[in-house]
């Protein structure tokens, strides 16, 4: 029905209304959760500076346990709904194939998220498992079932994107292949079904056991079935963030890939071999062989790590070669010194890439190593590597589409512009002191998820770790501070948009 | 356009050389790296042992007491210290919240260290090397250990294990 589309008068895009509304309210609750996951990061970033060391245990595994769900889960899942319907419906002139399904898909996912929530706060002893929960470590009913609903509800929202880009091409919305963006945001579908079906392999049993109705489980047959879904499940995000990253370099400066078959076929080799990258959390496990941990750690030969080398080369250089086409050609660096700095969206794109290659994927190839993985598992290195990944990279480039689904999609003006071009140097510089301090105190052993490496809670056996380890925690709490200021000021500059912002 | 269908059949584009150089270079260098870990686990020293026996919770324990009866030198708050000779099989147990026995051990002496567990995860970090293992209930996972260099060592638990995680600190002592 033509009365459901409005056209975007900036990039022409026919725009279905009912999608729309998804895309908005899918885009605030991820802030909310991202505001909420980054108030618990500030706690426990703030306890692991052992100088201020603020919580008692059981108060640290609670928070560490919903930062880890809101962020890893919460914020970058409901914001990837939010682009799956954008890539999908918007970019294709398209309506959503349901927008029923997708308040089906909206509840599912929310009353999954408030149950997590509320299932660790009220009974920490018991539910605060860490995002890894592993059997036979035991968790209430609730705990399980809140984590199914939720992923019920996102795979749901990614069979409605699925379905909607079908619908597309019947009714011929659209000419030849797939636009970049939304090959992307397929190459994030396809994986996020196969993890989901793996973390429904995972979870249900593991519900099933903790309402006595199903046995235990092996504990390293479920940390295998496990990380099939934890790792892919990271690398949703990757292709998700690569995604944007290509929408941004197209509107910040209007650059494109100069070769999509070299960018897509990239993307082809995500889904190919990232997924068995999951072998690497089981580098220094009893029960596997070394020949399985290096075919499957070097996801089969690094092929997976190939294509984010390719996208390294091929987003910068859409960059540079829309640049040099303004005419931006003195030297070698003018086209990035005249770049738009002032667009806090190039900033987001610029730090997501640094970030996320240079702290995130270069520690994430190291740790993953066989041989050096011993001298990294359960450090706080590990944090280290996906606070590089996601945390900075995903969350950056998440960031910096952002200042564009506010006039674009909400159709307000931003409120704080000349804040908003600050924003993502702060989040950026600090979650890459956070990187960099986790990684600096793994090296000495510090542990990761551990609420108190001073008194070790009174063991007649406590000891002190090497004075530099406490240095380098020192870097992760203040990192923590910035990034913490670097997200409310994101989620301020959001919120007023939305209820201060001139309308467009 | 990123944004907008691809102009005629994608699969058809030339591939710029700049790309098809930064791609080569790129294959060379995982080559190099994916040649390194097979070569290193040949040829280097530092390779995680696969060497695992299947076990249940209540036969390690009961294989750990029977360890810990026989070498059993002293006490140290409230853990038994135990001394087992050269060669010999030592059992180390996992357990809520509490590593068992404290081990002492030769230095240069060669010995057969079992890590498992008695309940849930856990995880075994030597303090001060940051060597790392996960220790699995229901496997008993062995590791061949020299140790080269005199002095008292930690073991921390660093795969949360429940709310008193934190006080999981062992020893191990080598003179």
């Amino acid at each position: 029905m033509a009365e459901d589309f409005r056209t975007c008068p900036v990039t022409g895009f026919k725009v279905h209304l009912p999608a729309e509304k998804l895309i908005k309210v899918n885009a605030v609750t991820a802030v909310v959760a991202l505001l909420v996951g980054a108030i618990m990061a500030l706690l426990v970033a703030l306890t692991r500076w052992e100088t201020v060391h603020l919580l008692r245990p059981m108060d640290y595994y609670k928070f560490v346990t919903l930062h880890g769900w809101n962020m890893l889960g919460f914020w970058i899942i409901f914001f990837e709904v939010a682009v799956l319907y954008f890539a999908g419906a918007v970019m294709l002139n398209s309506r959503l194939a349901s927008p029923k399904l997708g308040w089906v898909a909206y509840a599912l996912m929310l009353i999954g998220a408030l149950g997590t929530n509320i299932t660790v706060l009220t009974n920490p002893a018991k539910n605060a498992i860490m995002f890894t929960s592993y059997v036979p470590l035991k968790a209430t009913p609730g705990y399980y079932l809140s984590v199914i609903l939720f992923a019920v509800g996102a795979l749901i929202a990614v069979f409605n994107f699925l379905a909607t880009l079908y619908i597309a091409r019947k009714e011929k919305t659209y000419k030849g292949s797939l636009p970049l963006v939304v090959f992307g945001a397929l190459t994030a579908a396809i994986i996020a079904v196969s993890t989901l079906l793996f973390g429904a392999a995972a979870l249900v049993p593991t519900l099933l056991w903790s309402m006595g109705i199903a046995p235990t489980w092996d504990a390293l047959t479920y940390r295998i079935v496990f990380w099939a879904f934890g790792h892919p499940s990271q690398q949703i995000n990757v292709a998700a963030m690569i995604a944007i990253w290509y929408l941004l370099a197209y509107l910040t400066v209007g650059g494109t890939t100069i070769s999509e078959k070299f960018s897509r076929l990239a993307f082809l080799f995500y889904i190919l071999f990232i997924n068995i990258a999951s072998a690497h959390h089981l580098l220094v496990d009893p029960g596997v062989s070394s020949a399985w941990k290096i075919w499957n750690t070097s996801y089969a030969m690094y092929l997976a790590v190939l294509a984010s080398m390719m996208h390294a080369f091929a987003v910068p250089a859409a960059i540079e070669v829309a640049q040099r086409k303004k005419g931006l050609n003195r030297g070698l660096f003018e086209w990035l010194w005249k770049a738009p700095w002032k667009n806090p969206s190039f900033s987001a794109l610029v730090l997501s890439i640094i970030v996320f290659g240079f702290l995130g994927g270069i520690s994430g190839v190291i740790q993953g190593t066989e041989q050096l993985n011993i001298r990294f598992h359960n450090t706080l290195a590990v944090p280290g590597h996906f606070h590089g990944t996601v945390a900075g990279g995903t969350t950056l480039a998440f960031m910096g589409i952002t200042y564009y689904v506010l006039p674009l999609i909400f159709r307000r003006e931003i409120v704080g512009k000349s804040l908003a071009v600050y924003q993502p140097w702060i989040f950026g510089i600090g979650i890459a002191l956070v990187s960099i301090g986790m990684q600096g105190a793994g090296l000495y052993g510090v542990p990761r998820r551990h609420a108190d490496i001073t008194s070790f809670g009174g063991s007649g056996f406590a000891f002190e770790y090497d004075p530099t380890a406490y240095f380098w925690l020192a870097v992760l709490g203040i990192g923590g501070m910035l990034a913490f200021l670097g997200a409310l000021l994101f989620a301020l500059i959001a919120v007023a948009t939305l209820i201060k912002g001139r309308r467009l | 356009m990123s944004v907008a269908p691809p102009e005629g059949v994608w699969w058809n584009q030339k591939v710029p050389k700049e790309e098809k150089l930064w791609v080569t270079i790129a294959i060379l260098w995982a080559i190099v790296m994916f040649v390194m870990m097979p070569l290193w686990h040949i040829y280097g020293k530092q390779n995680p042992s696969t060497e695992t026996y299947k076990v249940t919770p209540e036969e390690y324990v009961k294989l750990t007491k029977e360890f810990i009866e026989k070498y059993k030198v002293g006490e140290e708050n409230g853990v038994p210290v135990v001394e087992p000779p050269p060669g010999s099989d030592v059992y180390f147990l996992g357990r809520q919240f509490s590593w068992d026995p404290v081990i002492k051990l030769k230095k240069g002496e060669t010995y057969r260290l079992h890590i498992s567990s008695a309940d849930v995860l856990h995880g075994f970090s030597v303090y001060p090397m940051n060597i790392n293992f996960m220790v699995i209930p229901g496997y008993d996972y062995v590791l061949t250990v020299t140790p080269t260099e005199a002095g008292e060592y930690r073991v921390v638990c660093n795969e949360y294990c429940g709310p008193g995680h934190q006080f999981m600190v062992g020893k191990i002592i080598v003179e």
